[in-house]
Protein backbone atom coordinates (compact mmCIF):
# COMPACT_ATOMS: atom_id res chain seq x y z
CA UNK A 1 0.00 0.00 0.00
CA UNK A 2 1.62 3.24 -1.31
CA UNK A 3 -1.44 5.13 -1.22
CA UNK A 4 -1.79 7.89 1.05
CA UNK A 5 -4.77 8.28 2.49
CA UNK A 6 -6.09 10.79 5.31
CA UNK A 7 -8.89 8.78 7.13
CA UNK A 8 -12.41 10.25 8.53
CA UNK A 9 -12.08 9.84 12.44
CA UNK A 10 -15.30 8.18 12.38
CA UNK A 11 -14.26 5.54 10.09
CA UNK A 12 -10.91 4.95 11.88
CA UNK A 13 -12.84 4.14 15.24
CA UNK A 14 -14.80 2.42 13.15
CA UNK A 15 -12.54 0.15 11.64
CA UNK A 16 -11.60 -1.48 14.53
CA UNK A 17 -14.58 -2.36 15.36
CA UNK A 18 -15.90 -5.87 14.25
CA UNK A 19 -19.14 -5.01 11.45
CA UNK A 20 -21.87 -6.58 13.76
CA UNK A 21 -21.29 -3.34 16.20
CA UNK A 22 -21.29 -0.86 12.76
CA UNK A 23 -24.78 -1.91 12.71
CA UNK A 24 -25.78 -1.26 15.63
CA UNK A 25 -24.67 2.22 15.60
CA UNK A 26 -26.22 3.12 12.43
CA UNK A 27 -29.33 1.52 11.57
CA UNK A 28 -30.25 0.63 7.53
CA UNK A 29 -31.48 3.69 5.35
CA UNK A 30 -31.80 1.59 2.30
CA UNK A 31 -31.46 -1.65 1.60
CA UNK A 32 -30.63 -3.56 -2.19
CA UNK A 33 -31.50 -7.63 -2.09
CA UNK A 34 -30.96 -9.54 -5.15
CA UNK A 35 -30.92 -6.20 -7.14
CA UNK A 36 -30.72 -7.12 -11.14
CA UNK A 37 -30.66 -4.43 -13.82
CA UNK A 38 -31.25 -4.88 -17.82
CA UNK A 39 -30.69 -2.33 -20.85
CA UNK A 40 -32.60 -4.41 -23.11
CA UNK A 41 -30.85 -7.31 -23.65
CA UNK A 42 -28.05 -6.18 -21.68
CA UNK A 43 -27.63 -7.61 -18.05
CA UNK A 44 -25.65 -4.66 -16.19
CA UNK A 45 -26.20 -5.24 -12.67
CA UNK A 46 -25.85 -8.81 -11.16
CA UNK A 47 -27.67 -9.75 -7.80
CA UNK A 48 -27.06 -6.68 -5.79
CA UNK A 49 -26.91 -7.18 -1.79
CA UNK A 50 -26.20 -4.07 -0.05
CA UNK A 51 -26.81 -1.77 3.04
CA UNK A 52 -26.64 1.48 3.16
CA UNK A 53 -26.27 3.16 6.49
CA UNK A 54 -28.57 6.27 7.79
CA UNK A 55 -26.78 9.33 8.12
CA UNK A 56 -23.61 7.39 6.86
CA UNK A 57 -21.51 8.10 3.78
CA UNK A 58 -21.37 5.49 1.55
CA UNK A 59 -18.82 5.18 -1.51
CA UNK A 60 -18.99 3.54 -4.86
CA UNK A 61 -15.88 2.61 -6.39
CA UNK A 62 -14.95 -0.08 -9.86
CA UNK A 63 -13.60 0.70 -13.13
CA UNK A 64 -15.35 2.43 -15.87
CA UNK A 65 -18.28 0.37 -16.84
CA UNK A 66 -18.61 -1.87 -13.64
CA UNK A 67 -21.80 -0.88 -13.27
CA UNK A 68 -21.47 1.91 -10.26
CA UNK A 69 -23.19 4.37 -11.92
CA UNK A 70 -25.91 2.57 -12.98
CA UNK A 71 -26.62 1.21 -9.35
CA UNK A 72 -26.91 4.54 -8.37
CA UNK A 73 -29.31 5.36 -10.33
CA UNK A 74 -31.76 2.53 -9.48
CA UNK A 75 -32.10 4.67 -6.12
CA UNK A 76 -34.19 7.53 -7.74
CA UNK A 77 -35.50 5.41 -10.74
CA UNK A 78 -33.34 7.83 -13.12
CA UNK A 79 -33.19 4.33 -15.76
CA UNK A 80 -37.19 4.66 -16.15
CA UNK A 81 -36.44 8.11 -18.55
CA UNK A 82 -34.57 5.51 -21.01
CA UNK A 83 -37.02 3.06 -22.42
CA UNK A 84 -36.40 -0.33 -22.33
CA UNK A 85 -34.63 -0.75 -19.40
CA UNK A 86 -35.47 -3.69 -16.70
CA UNK A 87 -35.09 -3.64 -12.75
CA UNK A 88 -35.15 -7.11 -10.54
CA UNK A 89 -35.01 -7.93 -6.97
CA UNK A 90 -35.43 -4.89 -4.55
CA UNK A 91 -34.22 -1.67 -2.88
CA UNK A 92 -35.93 -1.06 0.50
CA UNK A 93 -36.06 2.27 1.77
CA UNK A 94 -36.43 2.44 5.55
CA UNK A 95 -37.61 3.31 7.94
CA UNK A 96 -41.27 2.95 6.17
CA UNK A 97 -40.06 0.03 4.09
CA UNK A 98 -41.03 1.09 0.60
CA UNK A 99 -39.43 -0.87 -2.30
CA UNK A 100 -38.08 1.82 -4.44
CA UNK A 101 -37.43 0.03 -8.02
CA UNK A 102 -40.53 -1.85 -7.60
CA UNK A 103 -43.35 -1.29 -10.43
CA UNK A 104 -45.86 -0.37 -7.90
CA UNK A 105 -43.89 2.66 -6.38
CA UNK A 106 -44.28 5.58 -8.29
CA UNK A 107 -40.78 7.08 -9.58
CA UNK A 108 -41.74 11.00 -9.24
CA UNK A 109 -43.24 9.17 -5.25
CA UNK A 110 -39.56 7.98 -5.15
CA UNK A 111 -37.52 11.37 -6.87
CA UNK A 112 -39.35 13.56 -4.28
CA UNK A 113 -37.83 11.46 -1.31
CA UNK A 114 -33.86 10.73 -2.96
CA UNK A 115 -32.08 13.91 -4.51
CA UNK A 116 -29.16 13.74 -6.77
CA UNK A 117 -26.13 15.54 -7.70
CA UNK A 118 -24.59 14.58 -11.47
CA UNK A 119 -21.80 14.39 -12.75
CA UNK A 120 -21.14 17.30 -14.64
CA UNK A 121 -22.97 20.61 -12.82
CA UNK A 122 -26.68 21.27 -14.56
CA UNK A 123 -27.87 24.17 -13.36
CA UNK A 124 -30.97 24.91 -15.07
CA UNK A 125 -30.39 28.52 -17.39
CA UNK A 126 -32.51 30.41 -14.49
CA UNK A 127 -31.38 32.68 -11.48
CA UNK A 128 -29.56 31.33 -8.81
CA UNK A 129 -32.90 31.52 -6.64
CA UNK A 130 -35.03 29.78 -8.84
CA UNK A 131 -32.61 27.19 -9.55
CA UNK A 132 -32.68 26.17 -5.67
CA UNK A 133 -36.42 27.16 -5.35
CA UNK A 134 -37.56 24.97 -7.98
CA UNK A 135 -37.82 21.87 -6.12
CA UNK A 136 -40.03 23.60 -3.60
CA UNK A 137 -42.49 24.89 -6.19
CA UNK A 138 -42.56 21.25 -7.56
CA UNK A 139 -43.47 20.58 -4.44
CA UNK A 140 -46.32 23.31 -4.48
CA UNK A 141 -44.84 25.66 -1.96
CA UNK A 142 -46.46 28.88 -2.91
CA UNK A 143 -45.49 31.44 -0.42
CA UNK A 144 -42.99 33.95 -1.22
CA UNK A 145 -41.12 34.24 2.10
CA UNK A 146 -41.30 30.47 3.17
CA UNK A 147 -39.39 29.89 -0.54
CA UNK A 148 -36.69 32.41 0.62
CA UNK A 149 -36.10 30.99 3.71
CA UNK A 150 -35.56 27.53 2.09
CA UNK A 151 -33.64 28.60 -0.66
CA UNK A 152 -31.29 30.62 2.20
CA UNK A 153 -31.14 27.47 4.33
CA UNK A 154 -30.60 25.23 1.41
CA UNK A 155 -27.72 27.97 -0.25
CA UNK A 156 -26.33 28.17 3.26
CA UNK A 157 -25.86 24.65 3.75
CA UNK A 158 -24.12 24.17 0.56
CA UNK A 159 -21.50 26.53 1.48
CA UNK A 160 -22.47 29.21 -1.24
CA UNK A 161 -24.62 31.66 0.74
CA UNK A 162 -22.02 34.19 1.02
CA UNK A 163 -20.90 33.98 -2.22
CA UNK A 164 -24.02 34.45 -3.78
CA UNK A 165 -26.51 36.47 -1.42
CA UNK A 166 -25.66 39.56 -3.52
CA UNK A 167 -26.92 38.38 -6.64
CA UNK A 168 -29.47 36.25 -6.61
CA UNK A 169 -31.08 36.98 -9.48
CA UNK A 170 -28.02 36.26 -11.57
CA UNK A 171 -27.79 33.52 -13.59
CA UNK A 172 -27.02 30.34 -12.51
CA UNK A 173 -24.74 29.30 -15.13
CA UNK A 174 -22.72 32.87 -14.66
CA UNK A 175 -21.09 30.92 -11.95
CA UNK A 176 -18.02 29.30 -11.78
CA UNK A 177 -17.97 24.92 -12.19
CA UNK A 178 -17.28 24.53 -8.52
CA UNK A 179 -20.21 27.09 -7.65
CA UNK A 180 -22.50 25.55 -9.87
CA UNK A 181 -22.13 22.02 -8.56
CA UNK A 182 -22.77 23.66 -5.21
CA UNK A 183 -26.03 25.38 -6.60
CA UNK A 184 -26.97 22.12 -7.74
CA UNK A 185 -25.86 20.77 -4.17
CA UNK A 186 -28.27 23.36 -2.42
CA UNK A 187 -31.12 22.49 -5.24
CA UNK A 188 -30.83 19.00 -3.87
CA UNK A 189 -31.03 20.20 -0.14
CA UNK A 190 -34.00 22.26 -0.32
CA UNK A 191 -36.50 19.54 -1.14
CA UNK A 192 -35.07 18.10 2.18
CA UNK A 193 -34.11 14.61 0.99
CA UNK A 194 -33.46 11.43 3.03
CA UNK A 195 -30.79 9.84 0.84
CA UNK A 196 -28.54 12.23 -1.60
CA UNK A 197 -27.15 10.80 -3.99
CA UNK A 198 -23.93 11.75 -6.11
CA UNK A 199 -22.74 10.70 -9.57
CA UNK A 200 -19.04 11.23 -9.66
CA UNK A 201 -19.84 15.07 -8.54
CA UNK A 202 -16.28 16.39 -8.59
CA UNK A 203 -15.18 14.28 -11.82
CA UNK A 204 -15.67 18.03 -13.88
CA UNK A 205 -13.96 20.09 -11.19
CA UNK A 206 -10.09 21.43 -10.25
CA UNK A 207 -8.68 20.15 -7.06
CA UNK A 208 -9.66 23.33 -4.89
CA UNK A 209 -13.42 22.81 -6.03
CA UNK A 210 -13.11 19.45 -5.36
CA UNK A 211 -11.79 19.87 -2.17
CA UNK A 212 -14.66 22.12 -0.98
CA UNK A 213 -17.29 19.54 -2.12
CA UNK A 214 -16.03 16.76 -0.25
CA UNK A 215 -16.07 19.61 3.03
CA UNK A 216 -19.58 19.70 2.12
CA UNK A 217 -20.06 15.86 1.84
CA UNK A 218 -18.47 15.30 5.02
CA UNK A 219 -20.19 17.91 6.88
CA UNK A 220 -23.64 16.76 5.33
CA UNK A 221 -23.70 13.51 6.71
CA UNK A 222 -25.29 15.08 10.32
CA UNK A 223 -28.48 15.28 8.47
CA UNK A 224 -28.81 12.96 5.40
CA UNK A 225 -27.82 9.81 4.04
CA UNK A 226 -25.11 9.92 1.23
CA UNK A 227 -24.67 7.69 -1.63
CA UNK A 228 -21.47 8.40 -3.58
CA UNK A 229 -19.88 7.08 -7.16
CA UNK A 230 -16.75 7.72 -7.70
CA UNK A 231 -13.63 7.11 -9.68
CA UNK A 232 -11.21 8.83 -7.58
CA UNK A 233 -9.81 6.30 -4.67
CA UNK A 234 -8.54 8.78 -2.57
CA UNK A 235 -11.56 10.42 -3.16
CA UNK A 236 -14.03 7.49 -1.05
CA UNK A 237 -11.28 7.10 1.54
CA UNK A 238 -11.24 10.88 2.07
CA UNK A 239 -15.38 11.34 2.57
CA UNK A 240 -17.29 7.72 3.12
CA UNK A 241 -17.59 5.75 5.87
CA UNK A 242 -18.31 2.56 3.54
CA UNK A 243 -17.08 1.01 0.05
CA UNK A 244 -18.41 -0.57 -1.59
CA UNK A 245 -16.27 -1.92 -4.92
CA UNK A 246 -17.89 -3.24 -7.85
CA UNK A 247 -16.87 -5.11 -10.76
CA UNK A 248 -18.45 -6.18 -13.90
CA UNK A 249 -22.02 -5.70 -12.48
CA UNK A 250 -21.46 -7.24 -9.62
CA UNK A 251 -20.49 -6.09 -5.78
CA UNK A 252 -16.84 -7.89 -5.04
CA UNK A 253 -16.88 -6.45 -1.87
CA UNK A 254 -18.23 -3.85 0.74
CA UNK A 255 -17.18 -2.80 4.20
CA UNK A 256 -15.87 0.06 6.61
CA UNK A 257 -13.80 2.37 4.50
CA UNK A 258 -11.04 1.95 7.07
CA UNK A 259 -11.68 -1.63 6.51
CA UNK A 260 -11.46 -1.78 3.04
CA UNK A 261 -8.80 0.61 1.90
CA UNK A 262 -6.03 -0.85 4.51
CA UNK A 263 -6.92 -4.48 4.97
CA UNK A 264 -9.26 -5.60 1.32
CA UNK A 265 -10.97 -8.97 2.08
CA UNK A 266 -10.68 -9.94 -1.99
CA UNK A 267 -7.39 -9.69 -4.22
CA UNK A 268 -9.81 -8.12 -6.91
CA UNK A 269 -10.46 -5.39 -4.42
CA UNK A 270 -6.90 -4.97 -3.43
CA UNK A 271 -5.49 -5.42 -7.06
CA UNK A 272 -7.97 -2.08 -7.52
CA UNK A 273 -7.33 0.29 -4.95
CA UNK A 274 -3.61 -0.72 -5.34
CA UNK A 275 -4.18 0.17 -8.83
CA UNK A 276 -3.20 -2.72 -10.58
CA UNK A 277 -5.92 -2.11 -13.09
CA UNK A 278 -9.19 -0.03 -13.52
CA UNK B 1 11.45 18.54 -44.58
CA UNK B 2 11.57 20.29 -47.33
CA UNK B 3 8.83 18.30 -49.68
CA UNK B 4 7.23 18.30 -46.22
CA UNK B 5 6.82 21.90 -46.16
CA UNK B 6 6.00 22.23 -49.91
CA UNK B 7 3.26 19.51 -49.09
CA UNK B 8 1.95 21.90 -46.15
CA UNK B 9 1.99 24.89 -48.16
CA UNK B 10 -0.56 23.27 -51.04
CA UNK B 11 -2.77 22.51 -48.37
CA UNK B 12 -3.13 25.78 -47.22
CA UNK B 13 -3.76 26.54 -50.64
CA UNK B 14 -6.54 24.50 -50.62
CA UNK B 15 -7.82 25.43 -47.09
CA UNK B 16 -7.44 29.31 -48.88
CA UNK B 17 -9.30 28.54 -52.08
CA UNK B 18 -12.31 26.64 -50.01
CA UNK B 19 -12.52 29.60 -48.26
CA UNK B 20 -12.52 32.19 -51.54
CA UNK B 21 -15.23 29.74 -52.57
CA UNK B 22 -17.58 30.65 -50.23
CA UNK B 23 -17.45 33.94 -50.07
CA UNK B 24 -17.88 34.30 -53.81
CA UNK B 25 -21.11 31.58 -53.50
CA UNK B 26 -22.44 33.60 -50.48
CA UNK B 27 -21.78 36.97 -52.26
CA UNK B 28 -23.49 35.51 -55.37
CA UNK B 29 -26.77 35.02 -53.72
CA UNK B 30 -26.77 38.39 -51.89
CA UNK B 31 -26.26 39.94 -54.54
CA UNK B 32 -29.23 38.45 -56.53
CA UNK B 33 -31.66 39.10 -53.67
CA UNK B 34 -30.13 42.54 -53.28
CA UNK B 35 -30.62 43.29 -57.22
CA UNK B 36 -34.25 42.10 -57.46
CA UNK B 37 -34.79 43.93 -54.61
CA UNK B 38 -33.24 47.21 -55.82
CA UNK B 39 -35.26 46.95 -58.76
CA UNK B 40 -38.25 46.35 -57.38
CA UNK B 41 -37.67 49.57 -55.37
CA UNK B 42 -36.42 51.61 -58.77
CA UNK B 43 -39.48 50.52 -60.57
CA UNK B 44 -42.18 50.52 -57.87
CA UNK B 45 -40.89 53.61 -57.09
CA UNK B 46 -43.12 56.54 -58.21
CA UNK B 47 -45.84 54.47 -56.42
CA UNK B 48 -44.26 53.73 -53.17
CA UNK B 49 -46.37 56.17 -50.75
CA UNK B 50 -48.93 56.31 -48.14
CA UNK B 51 -51.67 56.86 -50.93
CA UNK B 52 -50.68 53.19 -52.06
CA UNK B 53 -51.18 51.81 -48.72
CA UNK B 54 -54.36 53.35 -47.90
CA UNK B 55 -55.94 52.80 -51.57
CA UNK B 56 -58.24 50.00 -53.04
CA UNK B 57 -57.30 48.27 -55.88
CA UNK B 58 -59.03 50.59 -58.63
CA UNK B 59 -59.35 49.82 -62.93
CA UNK B 60 -57.04 53.13 -63.12
CA UNK B 61 -53.44 52.45 -62.29
CA UNK B 62 -52.44 55.63 -60.74
CA UNK B 63 -55.41 55.34 -58.07
CA UNK B 64 -54.94 51.66 -57.30
CA UNK B 65 -53.67 50.21 -53.80
CA UNK B 66 -52.89 47.41 -52.02
CA UNK B 67 -54.66 48.37 -49.00
CA UNK B 68 -57.18 45.47 -48.66
CA UNK B 69 -54.49 43.02 -49.92
CA UNK B 70 -52.14 43.82 -47.12
CA UNK B 71 -54.96 44.10 -44.55
CA UNK B 72 -56.12 40.45 -46.08
CA UNK B 73 -52.66 39.25 -45.98
CA UNK B 74 -51.42 40.78 -41.99
CA UNK B 75 -55.17 38.83 -41.37
CA UNK B 76 -54.38 35.63 -42.56
CA UNK B 77 -51.02 35.70 -41.06
CA UNK B 78 -52.51 35.82 -37.55
CA UNK B 79 -55.22 32.95 -38.23
CA UNK B 80 -52.18 31.10 -39.81
CA UNK B 81 -49.88 31.95 -36.78
CA UNK B 82 -52.44 31.19 -34.29
CA UNK B 83 -53.08 27.71 -35.68
CA UNK B 84 -49.55 26.38 -36.85
CA UNK B 85 -48.10 27.70 -33.30
CA UNK B 86 -49.64 25.54 -30.77
CA UNK B 87 -50.99 22.81 -33.05
CA UNK B 88 -46.93 22.26 -34.45
CA UNK B 89 -45.43 23.28 -30.99
CA UNK B 90 -47.59 20.57 -29.56
CA UNK B 91 -46.50 17.50 -32.12
CA UNK B 92 -43.34 18.14 -32.15
CA UNK B 93 -43.32 18.19 -28.10
CA UNK B 94 -45.42 14.61 -28.36
CA UNK B 95 -43.26 13.19 -31.03
CA UNK B 96 -39.96 14.43 -28.69
CA UNK B 97 -40.60 13.89 -25.35
CA UNK B 98 -44.01 12.12 -25.46
CA UNK B 99 -43.93 9.36 -28.12
CA UNK B 100 -42.85 5.80 -27.87
CA UNK B 101 -39.64 5.14 -30.10
CA UNK B 102 -41.48 2.69 -32.50
CA UNK B 103 -42.64 1.99 -36.01
CA UNK B 104 -45.77 4.17 -35.44
CA UNK B 105 -44.19 7.05 -34.92
CA UNK B 106 -40.69 6.40 -37.17
CA UNK B 107 -43.66 6.55 -39.73
CA UNK B 108 -45.45 9.56 -38.64
CA UNK B 109 -41.60 11.25 -38.55
CA UNK B 110 -40.70 10.81 -41.87
CA UNK B 111 -44.42 11.66 -43.45
CA UNK B 112 -44.22 15.15 -41.37
CA UNK B 113 -40.53 15.61 -43.15
CA UNK B 114 -42.26 14.67 -46.29
CA UNK B 115 -44.91 17.04 -46.09
CA UNK B 116 -42.51 19.88 -46.28
CA UNK B 117 -41.70 18.81 -49.80
CA UNK B 118 -45.39 18.45 -50.70
CA UNK B 119 -46.34 21.24 -53.42
CA UNK B 120 -48.33 23.99 -52.07
CA UNK B 121 -50.87 24.22 -54.97
CA UNK B 122 -51.89 20.06 -53.63
CA UNK B 123 -52.79 21.72 -50.04
CA UNK B 124 -54.86 24.58 -51.95
CA UNK B 125 -56.68 22.04 -53.08
CA UNK B 126 -57.10 20.12 -50.02
CA UNK B 127 -58.21 23.22 -48.85
CA UNK B 128 -60.77 23.39 -51.36
CA UNK B 129 -62.16 20.12 -50.75
CA UNK B 130 -61.98 19.83 -46.82
CA UNK B 131 -62.29 24.03 -45.49
CA UNK B 132 -63.89 25.81 -48.51
CA UNK B 133 -66.81 22.91 -48.90
CA UNK B 134 -66.62 20.02 -46.27
CA UNK B 135 -66.88 21.95 -43.32
CA UNK B 136 -68.53 25.36 -45.10
CA UNK B 137 -66.24 27.63 -44.04
CA UNK B 138 -66.21 29.38 -47.89
CA UNK B 139 -63.59 31.69 -49.61
CA UNK B 140 -62.97 33.08 -46.56
CA UNK B 141 -60.10 34.40 -44.16
CA UNK B 142 -60.19 31.49 -41.98
CA UNK B 143 -60.28 29.05 -44.56
CA UNK B 144 -56.88 30.85 -46.04
CA UNK B 145 -55.24 30.67 -42.64
CA UNK B 146 -56.12 27.57 -42.15
CA UNK B 147 -54.12 26.63 -45.54
CA UNK B 148 -51.35 27.94 -44.67
CA UNK B 149 -50.99 26.93 -41.38
CA UNK B 150 -51.41 23.21 -42.46
CA UNK B 151 -48.87 24.34 -45.35
CA UNK B 152 -46.26 25.46 -42.55
CA UNK B 153 -46.48 22.67 -40.16
CA UNK B 154 -44.31 20.72 -40.83
CA UNK B 155 -41.43 23.54 -41.22
CA UNK B 156 -43.07 24.70 -37.42
CA UNK B 157 -42.95 20.86 -36.33
CA UNK B 158 -39.19 20.46 -37.80
CA UNK B 159 -37.89 23.46 -36.39
CA UNK B 160 -39.24 22.66 -32.51
CA UNK B 161 -38.11 19.37 -32.66
CA UNK B 162 -34.58 20.37 -32.92
CA UNK B 163 -34.68 22.79 -30.35
CA UNK B 164 -36.56 20.62 -27.94
CA UNK B 165 -33.80 18.06 -28.76
CA UNK B 166 -30.83 20.35 -28.37
CA UNK B 167 -32.05 20.75 -24.56
CA UNK B 168 -29.23 18.90 -22.91
CA UNK B 169 -30.28 15.87 -21.31
CA UNK B 170 -28.57 16.53 -18.11
CA UNK B 171 -30.88 19.45 -17.80
CA UNK B 172 -34.04 16.99 -18.15
CA UNK B 173 -32.18 14.61 -15.34
CA UNK B 174 -31.79 17.48 -13.12
CA UNK B 175 -35.52 18.35 -13.32
CA UNK B 176 -36.83 14.74 -13.39
CA UNK B 177 -34.30 14.20 -9.87
CA UNK B 178 -35.79 17.04 -8.17
CA UNK B 179 -39.27 15.17 -8.82
CA UNK B 180 -40.98 17.09 -11.98
CA UNK B 181 -43.44 15.37 -14.01
CA UNK B 182 -42.63 15.18 -17.76
CA UNK B 183 -45.27 17.95 -17.90
CA UNK B 184 -43.70 19.86 -15.60
CA UNK B 185 -40.13 19.55 -17.28
CA UNK B 186 -41.67 20.34 -20.57
CA UNK B 187 -43.56 23.30 -19.53
CA UNK B 188 -40.92 24.43 -16.95
CA UNK B 189 -37.79 24.03 -18.71
CA UNK B 190 -37.90 22.43 -21.98
CA UNK B 191 -39.88 24.78 -23.58
CA UNK B 192 -38.74 27.96 -22.36
CA UNK B 193 -34.81 26.92 -22.84
CA UNK B 194 -35.88 26.18 -26.87
CA UNK B 195 -37.97 28.91 -27.29
CA UNK B 196 -35.01 31.17 -29.14
CA UNK B 197 -35.89 27.84 -31.88
CA UNK B 198 -39.19 27.64 -31.54
CA UNK B 199 -40.04 31.11 -32.58
CA UNK B 200 -37.44 31.08 -35.37
CA UNK B 201 -39.24 28.50 -36.68
CA UNK B 202 -42.40 29.78 -36.31
CA UNK B 203 -41.21 33.02 -38.13
CA UNK B 204 -39.04 31.14 -41.47
CA UNK B 205 -42.62 29.17 -41.68
CA UNK B 206 -44.95 32.52 -41.69
CA UNK B 207 -42.27 34.03 -44.13
CA UNK B 208 -42.85 31.46 -46.45
CA UNK B 209 -46.91 31.72 -45.86
CA UNK B 210 -46.49 35.58 -46.84
CA UNK B 211 -45.89 34.91 -50.01
CA UNK B 212 -47.80 31.76 -51.39
CA UNK B 213 -50.48 32.58 -53.71
CA UNK B 214 -51.25 28.91 -55.33
CA UNK B 215 -53.07 27.57 -52.18
CA UNK B 216 -55.10 30.59 -51.54
CA UNK B 217 -55.76 31.45 -55.58
CA UNK B 218 -57.11 27.67 -55.48
CA UNK B 219 -59.35 28.31 -52.55
CA UNK B 220 -60.65 31.49 -54.17
CA UNK B 221 -58.85 35.10 -53.15
CA UNK B 222 -60.66 37.51 -54.54
CA UNK B 223 -58.15 39.86 -57.05
CA UNK B 224 -60.27 42.97 -56.65
CA UNK B 225 -61.87 43.88 -53.64
CA UNK B 226 -62.85 47.55 -52.58
CA UNK B 227 -63.67 46.73 -48.87
CA UNK B 228 -62.28 45.69 -45.62
CA UNK B 229 -63.29 42.98 -43.58
CA UNK B 230 -65.39 43.83 -40.31
CA UNK B 231 -62.64 45.26 -37.63
CA UNK B 232 -62.26 43.00 -34.92
CA UNK B 233 -62.17 45.90 -32.44
CA UNK B 234 -66.05 46.90 -31.61
CA UNK B 235 -67.22 49.97 -30.22
CA UNK B 236 -69.32 47.82 -27.46
CA UNK B 237 -69.26 44.74 -25.62
CA UNK B 238 -67.25 42.47 -25.88
CA UNK B 239 -65.11 44.66 -27.96
CA UNK B 240 -64.07 41.97 -30.16
CA UNK B 241 -65.50 40.30 -32.99
CA UNK B 242 -64.96 37.83 -35.08
CA UNK B 243 -66.83 38.15 -38.03
CA UNK B 244 -63.80 39.06 -40.40
CA UNK B 245 -62.81 35.80 -39.96
CA UNK B 246 -65.74 34.58 -42.81
CA UNK B 247 -65.19 37.67 -44.97
CA UNK B 248 -63.53 37.38 -47.95
CA UNK B 249 -60.32 38.28 -48.63
CA UNK B 250 -57.04 39.51 -51.02
CA UNK B 251 -53.89 38.96 -50.22
CA UNK B 252 -50.42 40.75 -51.22
CA UNK B 253 -49.28 38.25 -53.69
CA UNK B 254 -52.52 37.80 -55.60
CA UNK B 255 -53.07 41.19 -56.06
CA UNK B 256 -49.32 41.35 -57.67
CA UNK B 257 -50.25 38.25 -59.79
CA UNK B 258 -53.54 40.55 -60.81
CA UNK B 259 -51.60 43.65 -61.72
CA UNK B 260 -48.67 41.98 -63.48
CA UNK B 261 -51.00 40.53 -66.18
CA UNK B 262 -52.80 43.29 -66.79
CA UNK B 263 -51.60 45.00 -70.14
CA UNK B 264 -51.51 48.67 -68.84
CA UNK B 265 -47.51 49.07 -67.78
CA UNK B 266 -48.70 51.27 -65.19
CA UNK B 267 -50.08 47.93 -63.45
CA UNK B 268 -46.66 46.85 -63.82
CA UNK B 269 -45.37 50.25 -61.33
CA UNK B 270 -47.51 49.00 -59.19
CA UNK B 271 -46.52 45.22 -59.11
CA UNK B 272 -43.05 45.92 -58.46
CA UNK B 273 -44.30 48.17 -55.72
CA UNK B 274 -46.30 46.10 -54.04
CA UNK B 275 -43.65 43.50 -54.23
CA UNK B 276 -41.38 45.89 -52.85
CA UNK B 277 -43.35 45.76 -49.69
CA UNK B 278 -44.15 42.23 -49.69
CA UNK B 279 -40.19 41.46 -49.66
CA UNK B 280 -39.57 44.33 -47.07
CA UNK B 281 -42.22 42.33 -44.90
CA UNK B 282 -40.51 38.87 -45.06
CA UNK B 283 -37.15 40.46 -44.40
CA UNK B 284 -38.89 42.31 -41.35
CA UNK B 285 -40.23 39.02 -40.07
CA UNK B 286 -37.00 37.43 -40.82
CA UNK B 287 -35.29 40.31 -38.97
CA UNK B 288 -37.21 39.89 -35.68
CA UNK B 289 -36.65 36.25 -36.23
CA UNK B 290 -33.12 37.09 -35.48
CA UNK B 291 -33.42 39.05 -33.12
CA UNK B 292 -35.53 36.89 -30.98
CA UNK B 293 -33.28 34.28 -31.24
CA UNK B 294 -30.25 36.52 -30.17
CA UNK B 295 -32.65 37.41 -27.21
CA UNK B 296 -33.24 34.18 -26.14
CA UNK B 297 -29.67 32.72 -26.81
CA UNK B 298 -28.16 34.99 -24.84
CA UNK B 299 -29.46 33.96 -21.87
CA UNK B 300 -28.50 30.80 -22.23
CA UNK B 301 -25.46 29.10 -23.51
CA UNK B 302 -24.85 25.26 -22.24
Amino acid sequence: MQMQISMPVEAQSLSDAPRGAIAETAPAKACASKLGFWYGNMQALKGLDMEIRDKRVTALIGPSGCGKSTFLRCFNRMHDLTPGTRYEGSIHLYPDDIDLVSRDVDPIEVRMRIGMVFQKPNPFPKSIFENVAYGLRVRGMRARALIEEEVEKALRDAALWDEVKDRLQSSGLSLSGGQQQRLCIARALATNPELLLFDEPTSALDPIATARIEELITALRERVTVLIVTHNMQQAARVSDYTAFMYLGELVEFDATSKLFTNPGRKATEDYITGRYG
Amino acid sequence: MRAAQAGVERRKLFDKLFVLLGLVVLVAAFAVLFALFLDLLRQGAPRLDWDFLTSYASRKPEQAGILAAWVGTSLIMVVTACVAMPVGVAAAIYLEEYAPKNWVTAIIEINVTNLAGVPSIIYGLLALGLFVYKLGLGQSILAAGLTLALLILPIVIVATREAVRAVPRPIREAAYALGATRWEVTAHHVLPYSMGGVLTGMIIGLSRAIGETAPIITIGALSFIAFLPTPPLTGEFPFLSFAWLKDAFTAMPIQMFNWVSRPDPGFRVNAAAAGAILLGMTLLMNGIAIWLRYRFRKKINW
